[in-house]
């Protein structure tokens, strides 16, 4: 056992997360800390100065939870989440939560996230699958940053670059959106399904799902082995 | 493909698929009696020496989120229950934590306090229940889990006589509680808190001098601390390599503003300090329920206008997090204005404390990945959900 292990005694000693701490200047220093429904605004004008080319836009939450989001474009996801990652007074190191959401009908997904300028275009006619990110600050303490992705449509266009390269964390999750919702996030370093079997067809969390009337769908020999049986024994 | 140094240190994911038939693959699991339930590796061996692993999920799979969309907001709650079936208190917290933010409902205060002593009592469930089949994963069989076992089974009793179940709670509501605490329950309580310091003693001076448990989990399975931020490993597991990260404390939720209590954190970040850590845990727990009973407030334990039937919160979205005893559990909800959610997401936190896994055991013995496993402390109800 080295010196650095804990101890029992350890309870007895200091630690780094008493309340005065989270007030110490070099670590939270930033405006967006007194109001968290800023957040996305303030970090929305950092992007804006930093990709100016960027689609990046704002998109407000109609609800209590007043947790604002920003909506990027596929293309610029990854070099996004790596300025949020890197740059020192932003800080975002801790993707939490990645969420998969099927919206077949889009002017839904504008009711529960606003266009909140004139940048922010409607959404398409037609229907496409989102994936939501809750970012958070471990070193500043603040979040969630929300941020959002659509895919082109429902069926053939549904790539998402994978941020894996950027959060880990993201590993499994991208997984199980592409198992449970059917999107492909393109550079995944291992994209299967994770909680379905692998010989398994649909995507079971769109909302358009049609469950099985009959569960044993999956190929198992038992087809196989009537059949064989029928050729054995000559029916009555 | 991946060449940030930030995400990833050694991945095999990246590796060339091996192909040497000296190799031996060993699937470790479903059934095996190490991996805590339904859980599966598929483990690459040269010799002894794990060279790659795979997590292999899903048997426990029922589509929880789908089955919640397809209901009201009220009737996912005794749902919850069976994710992380060690403390379904913790998770009910999470799910009431998120409605009630998606909605704006208000808890009364004494609400407040009841729930902080019931996610402390879970706490010291898991925790306890943790150190007991740790030491059952290094071939303790028996003696230190029937000991984890006999204190939890005093809480559990506890819970029964506030919500009728000893594991499958049902208890919080939206906006509050269930029901009152009962006649006497409170000392009851207090009397178990003022025992259970004595327990973590001898608890404690079973294992630290252990030879067998340190030779068995000192300098394994330590990652550098980015690279767990990094993974989104959350809970005792952050902690314990040394990263001041406790949801009580840096986004405080509930009440926990009020109480005094510190945040043990680790330095080296391998199994016996996770081990350790979580022993930690349990006092500063203990430091919580003696305030959160001292100044426990009379008061109505749900808010008077907390709607039952027919709720429906309005348009938006909203996610809420807790610091559950396994990490961070969250809760991802979005309203189309229905009385069902439009999308029901759950941030299981022992699901992505898996995420580095194969990190964590590459380069060391099979025996390790059994311990290391064990340190993540899982529960395949809400991995797989």
């Amino acid at each position: 056992m080295t010196a650095e292990h804990l101890t029992p005694e350890d309870r007895q000693s200091p630690d780094s997360l008493s309340p005065p701490d989270r007030e110490s200047p070099d670590s939270l220093a930033s405006p967006d800390r007194e109001s968290p429904d800023s957040l996305a605004a303030a970090v929305l004008a950092r992007l804006r100065t930093a990709f100016p080319r960027a689609g990046v836009s704002l998109r407000t939450n109609p609800g209590p939870a007043v947790q604002h989001s920003l909506l990027v474009s596929p293309a610029d996801l990854c070099d996004v989440c790596r300025f949020l990652r890197d740059t020192p007074d932003l800080a975002f190191d801790f993707l939490s939560n990645v969420s998969g959401v099927d919206w077949p009908d889009p002017s839904k997904a504008d009711a529960v996230a606003a266009p909140a300028d004139e940048q922010g275009t409607p959404a398409a006619a037609a229907g496409f699958l989102e994936v939501i990110y809750h970012l958070y600050s471990t070193r500043r303490r603040i979040g969630p940053l929300v941020l959002r992705v659509r895919t082109a449509d429902r069926l053939s266009g549904v790539q998402i670059p994978s941020v894996v390269a950027v959060f880990r964390s993201a590993e499994f999750q991208e997984r199980e959106i592409f198992d449970l919702y059917g999107v492909e996030f393109t550079g995944h370093p291992d994209l299967r399904r994770i909680l379905m079997w692998d010989e398994f067809q649909d995507h079971p969390m769109r909302k358009d799902y049609v469950a099985p009337d009959d569960y044993e769908y999956e190929p198992t020999p038992h087809a196989a082995v009537l059949e064989k049986a029928q050729r054995h024994y000559v029916q009555p | 493909m991946i060449s940030d140094p930030a995400t990833s240190l050694t991945s095999a994911v990246l590796a060339p698929a091996v192909d040497d038939d000296q190799l031996l693959h060993v699937s470790l699991g479903p059934q095996h009696p190490s991996t805590h339930g339904v859980f599966r590796m598929n483990v690459v061996l040269d010799g002894e020496t794990v060279v790659r692993l795979k997590p292999v999920f899903g048997y426990l799979h029922r589509n929880h989120e789908k089955i919640a969309e397809g209901t009201s907001y009220l009737a996912s709650m005794p749902y919850t229950d069976r994710l992380d079936y060690i403390c379904p208190l913790s998770n009910n917290w999470a799910y009431a934590r998120a409605v009630e933010k998606l909605a704006g409902i208000e808890v009364p205060e004494r609400a407040e306090f009841i729930r902080v002593i019931l996610a402390e009592l879970t706490r010291l469930i898991n925790h306890t229940a943790f150190a007991g089949f740790i030491l059952g994963d290094m071939g303790a069989w028996g003696s230190a889990l029937m000991y984890a076992f006999r204190e939890r089974e005093k809480i559990l009793d506890l819970f029964e006589e506030l919500t009728g179940a000893r594991m499958m709670a049902n208890f919080m509501r939206f906006g509050g509680c269930r029901n009152d605490l009962p006649d006497g329950w409170s000392a009851k309580v207090s009397k178990l808190v003022d025992e259970y310091g004595p327990f973590l003693d001898e608890m404690e001076k079973f294992l630290v001098g252990n030879e067998i448990l340190l030779s068995r989990t000192l300098n394994v399975g330590s990652l550098p601390k980015e690279v767990l931020i990094n993974g989104g490993i959350t809970g005792p597991m952050l902690r314990a390599a040394g990263v001041p990260y406790d949801i009580r404390k840096v986004d405080p939720y509930g009440i926990y503003e009020r109480f005094d209590f510190r945040i043990p954190l680790g330095a080296t970040g391998d199994c016996y300090d996770r081990i350790m850590i979580r022993f930690l845990e349990m006092r500063e727990s203990l430091k919580i329920l003696h305030q959160a009973l001292d100044q426990l407030p009379d008061g109505s334990f749900i808010h008077p206008k907390a709607k039952i039937r027919n709720f429906k919160p309005p348009l938006g979205e909203a996610y809420a997090r807790i610091e559950g005893p396994k990490g961070e559990l969250g809760f991802h909800l979005i309203s189309d204005g229905s009385t069902r959610p439009y999308r029901y997401r759950i941030r299981p936190p022992s699901f992505i404390n898996l995420t580095l896994i194969e990190d964590m055991c590459l380069g060391l013995d099979l025996a390790d990945v059994v311990v290391i496993l064990g340190s993540i402390d899982i529960v395949l109800g809400e991995v797989d959900r």
